[in-house]
């Protein structure tokens, strides 16, 4: 399988990459990149894991190939936070503690913001469906709900 | 804790009892926490295992010479290589060899193992090696695998018996005979999934230094020991790194893998480093999971509905291999007589070996199972006696202290007042008025439980500490214990920063590293905070003495008059004579020829004698009580369960860090969710036919209820602060609440879990054949 050479713009940094074609956007991210916030969970689109934001968009990144994302912008959970300043969600995760062994954290975040994004002012059952795709065994959810509802409260006041 | 408040003042304890973040929350939000499977050493090969197409079968002959032809290649590891080496629990049970050898007795048990310059190169190259089976009848039902003449899965045991427990307490024929009412019913419980969603994966390490390998494990000090046996090795040669693990829950992360073993044994073939990542499907297949057993229990009630006996006899499906299960066996019977006053108790419990993946270890370790169905039969009682769920539950509940029939004593206990709480809630006494017409029934169902703390076993015990003094009045804590995602690094920072009156942030936890770290037992029933606790206490104790003693020389008062608080030293009633602690450090660090300030603490709680053979003593060091209501929405056209709202009142002696303890009772109750509406291996012919995360259904958030949760403090004298057991009690209350629950809304006692849907419609479709029955008999 011949290598194909591909660009992407990950977390504003423009990449230029060799890669097999067969190689998904998660291996991409981890294994080229290192971003090892992107984590592989259950490989099946299933559990939210790999969550990162393609051109907008909220994607498992074990279901996409990297050549689709050529010439495509991508943001993954290290590309959240200003510097030293977390992003608004990270910082209502922690002062919520929405998170526990943090396996499915990085996703879970980045899932909040495409629901922020969009929608603002969610209400819990907004939030139950927008986090549907992600898969927590550790914390019954509860403190992740409150952490996606204290983020919105701050982003409300204008932050980000 | 009133005597030391009096002596610091009212800002003692200052960070016990708070709601800190946690130590390990900035890592976790921003990507940087590393995990076993993010770890790249220089040259590393990668390694893919190749597992069993058979569930039971001989190996006649195993060829890799194709495989190791192909390009990229490096080298083969089969059981050859482990020199009939075995591994288990105890001496007598172990059964298990890193590879199948000779046979194979599970679907995808491990065969072989290849390490190659990339991933894809190792998964092509296991393809290629040839391996012939002579397949052998398989036996797939615990049941039928007692019965003689059933396939044997392992030549020396008859019966497949692996393991069998027994408790004979009190006189159980005279307390049937003195009840008003005997009931006999069979339980049973599924076979589910831990469910952490970071798979095992290690990097290993093979030079004359030893072994280095990192690995995810909630565990460490057990691959520690293991790994040194497998390869011949001093323990002082074997270092296991922990990362950052991505959740444990029991079983897989505790032991070792297959993975792990085959991948040392492949870097010292290679003089390179190993690294595998098991994927999702090799995790549902091949990994531990939790015994399903079935459970027979018979109890004896009087009119009043005082309980007279009970006695059960258990039935676990074991798979496999023997792994840690006598300790299951164990725990299935010494815990029934907690939370209710039992004077009579018998319990028989059989582990059966079958040709299905390893049962083991999973939170709320054996306690789940009888507890549901001893919960689940006294409220049938109560009910054919006409008792409120409430009032059987208050007459039968213990007090303390209290010692049960086995020797176990309880010195504090928050059940009465933990039923009082969930029972004076408007879902409970407006039940009745919130149940609804149809089709969708309002159930509320109630249970009161009881888990152990700082569990017990035969062999190590104790956790231990070191606390490192730095000179600019900073710490470092090494400890062995391990934080698997349940935030106790967060507890022990705040136990030491307490001791020593400093911040969060002047105490830095070096994760489990063995070459390093003191060795410890391992994160598993619930006896991190209690033990690694009270060794970090006392090793900053040890740290408060010596800076004590130079405080003391230079105000020259008595060393006992010294106090820490808010990073200052000061004496007892004369303010003063104070300083900053750093201030201290520093003259205690710079004194003579310099001093090197460390402090070393170990466990001594729960240290008194047990009996494992017969269930007599302390199986944990202190127990908590669960007192919970459920309310579920069952559809009763489609049997679909809704939970709608959960109510714990958790007695956990106090709450150290209370967002852990929530966040612990709530995730705990998730996996009760899941074992009590929709977990469950669905198994043919030994295969696990739901072997991915969307056919194996684990609760997602918009299964999720809303939670109340209500702490009971009850300040326990054998734990640090008061503090007992916070992290399983409600994956044992939740099962038999949500079955209480449904009970109510459709009048129908399920006894096998999980309650899917399918079994709710066929049973009210029995009860109303039965109701029509009844009307045309009446006619």
């Amino acid at each position: 399988m011949e290598n194909i050479t591909c660009n992407f713009v990950v977390n504003g940094q423009a990449e230029e990459i060799s890669l097999p074609p067969n190689r998904t956007l998660l291996h991409m991210l981890r294994e080229n990149l290192l971003f090892h916030g992107v984590r592989e969970g259950c490989s099946h689109g299933e559990c939210g894991s790999c969550n990162v934001i393609l051109d907008g968009k909220l994607v498992n990144a074990c279901l996409i190939l990297a050549v689709e994302a050529d010439g495509l912008e991508i943001l993954t959970v290290e590309g959240m936070a200003d510097g030293e300043d977390l992003h608004p969600i990270q910082q209502a995760f922690v002062d919520e503690s929405g998170m526990q062994c943090g396996a499915c954290t990085t996703g879970m975040i980045l899932s909040t913001k495409n629901l922020l994004d969009a929608n603002p002012d969610p209400s819990r059952e907004e939030i139950k469906d927008a986090l549907a795709g992600n898969f927590c065994r550790c914390t019954g959810y509860a403190k992740i709900f409150e952490s996606v509802e204290a983020a919105a409260e701050t982003m409300k006041g204008g932050q980000q | 804790m009133s005597d030391q408040t009096a002596k610091i003042g009212d800002n003692w304890p200052s960070l016990i009892g708070k709601r800190l973040p946690r130590v390990d929350a900035v890592e976790k939000v921003n990507g940087d926490a590393k995990y076993a499977g993010d770890f790249n050493l220089a040259g590393q090969l990668w390694m893919k295992i190749l597992r069993s197409p058979h569930a039971h079968a001989k190996i006649i002959s195993i060829d890799a010479s194709k495989a190791l032809e192909m390009p990229g290649v490096k080298a083969v590891v089969t059981a050859e290589d482990f020199n009939n080496w075995s591994w288990g629990w105890g001496p007598t049970t172990r059964d298990e060899t890193p590879l199948a050898e000779g046979k194979v007795r599970y679907f995808a048990e491990a065969v072989a193992a290849i390490a190659a310059e990339d991933e894809e190169t190792a998964e092509e190259a296991c393809a290629l090696i040839d391996v012939i089976y002579e397949e052998l009848p398989g036996v797939f039902d615990a049941e039928e695998a007692m019965q003689d003449g059933a396939p044997q899965v392992h030549d020396y045991v008859e019966n497949n018996q692996s393991w069998d427990f027994h408790m004979d307490y009190g006189d159980v024929e005279k307390g049937f005979a003195e009840a008003d009412l005997v009931r006999e019913d069979r339980f049973e419980t599924g076979r589910t999934l831990t469910g952490f969603l970071e798979p095992p994966a290690a990097v290993a390490q093979y030079d004359t230094a030893g072994i280095t390998i990192y690995a995810a494990k909630q565990s460490p000090y057990f691959i520690y020991r293991q790994l040194a046996s497998c390869f011949k090795l001093p323990l002082s040669k074997v270092r296991v790194i922990q990362p950052y693990v991505g959740g444990g829950f029991g079983g897989t992360k505790n032991d070792s893998t297959a993975g792990d073993f085959c991948a040392v044994m492949l870097a010292k073939k290679t003089k390179r480093p190993v690294k595998f990542v098991y994927n999702m499907e090799e995790v549902l297949t091949t990994c531990r999971r939790r015994h399903n057993m079935i459970v027979d229990c018979k109890m004896g009630m009087k009119k009043d509905g005082t309980i007279t006996a009970v006695q059960t006899k258990v039935i676990a499906d074991g798979g496999a291999f023997t792994a840690i299960g006598p300790l299951t066996m164990y725990l299935t019977g010494i815990m029934t007589t907690l939370p209710y006053k039992l004077d009579n108790y018998k319990h028989d419990a059989y582990r059966i070996f079958t040709n299905h993946p390893v049962s083991a270890a999973m939170r709320g370790h054996g306690v789940t199972h009888t507890r549901f169905a001893a919960e689940i039969q006294m409220e049938k009682m109560a009910d054919e006696l006409g008792i409120d769920p409430l009032e059987v539950r208050m007459i039968n509940a213990i007090e303390a202290p209290h010692e049960t029939i086995n020797g176990i004593t309880v010195d504090t206990c928050g059940l009465k007042e933990g039923l009082e709480i969930v029972s004076s809630s408007s879902a409970w006494k407006d039940k009745d008025q919130n149940k609804k017409d149809g089709p969708v029934v309002r159930g509320v169902g109630i249970s009161g439980t009881s888990h152990l703390g700082g569990a017990r076993q035969r062999g190590h015990q104790s956790c231990a500490a070191i606390v490192r003094l730095c000179e600019d009045g900073t710490v470092n804590y090494l400890t062995g214990a391990s934080d698997a995602g349940q935030g106790s690094d967060t507890v022990l920072v705040q136990l030491v920063a307490e001791e020593l009156g400093l911040t969060m942030e002047d105490v830095t936890i070096q994760r489990v590293d063995t070459a390093m770290t003191p060795v410890d037992n391992g994160s598993y029933g619930s006896r991190v905070t209690i033990l690694a606790g009270q060794a970090a206490q006392k090793a900053a104790q040890e740290i408060k003495r010596q800076l004590a003693d130079a405080a003391a020389k230079i105000w020259e008062v008595e060393a006992e008059k010294i106090l820490f608080n808010d990073r200052t030293v000061f004496v007892d009633g004369d303010p003063d004579k104070s300083m900053p602690f750093k201030k201290l450090t520093q003259i205690a660090c710079y004194s003579e020829s310099g001093a090197v300030i460390i402090g070393k603490g170990y466990s001594e709680y729960g240290l008194e004698k047990m009996d494992f053979e017969k269930g007599y003593g302390n199986p944990g060091v202190n127990y908590s009580f669960t007192s919970q209501l459920s309310a579920v929405d069952v559809d009763l056209e489609t049997g679909m369960v809704s939970a709608k709202d959960f109510l714990i009142a958790h007695d956990c002696g106090r709450p150290l860090h209370p967002v852990n303890v929530e966040a612990q009772t709530q995730g705990a109750a998730s996996q009760g969710l899941g074992q009590a509406l929709y977990e469950n291996f669905k198994m043919h012919e030994g295969r696990t036919m739901n072997s991915t995360m969307v056919n194996y259904m684990m609760p997602l958030s918009t299964e999720h209820p809303d939670f109340e949760l209500h702490d009971i403090i009850t300040d326990d004298p054998h734990g640090p602060f008061g503090a007992k057991e916070a992290s399983e009690g409600s994956i044992i209350s939740t099962p038999p609440s949500i079955v209480s629950a449904i009970h109510d809304a459709t009048g129908i006692w399920f006894t096998k879990l999980p309650v899917t849907p399918e079994k709710i419609v066929l049973a009210l479709k029995e009860k109303k054949e039965r109701e029509n029955a009844q009307i045309e008999e009446n006619k």
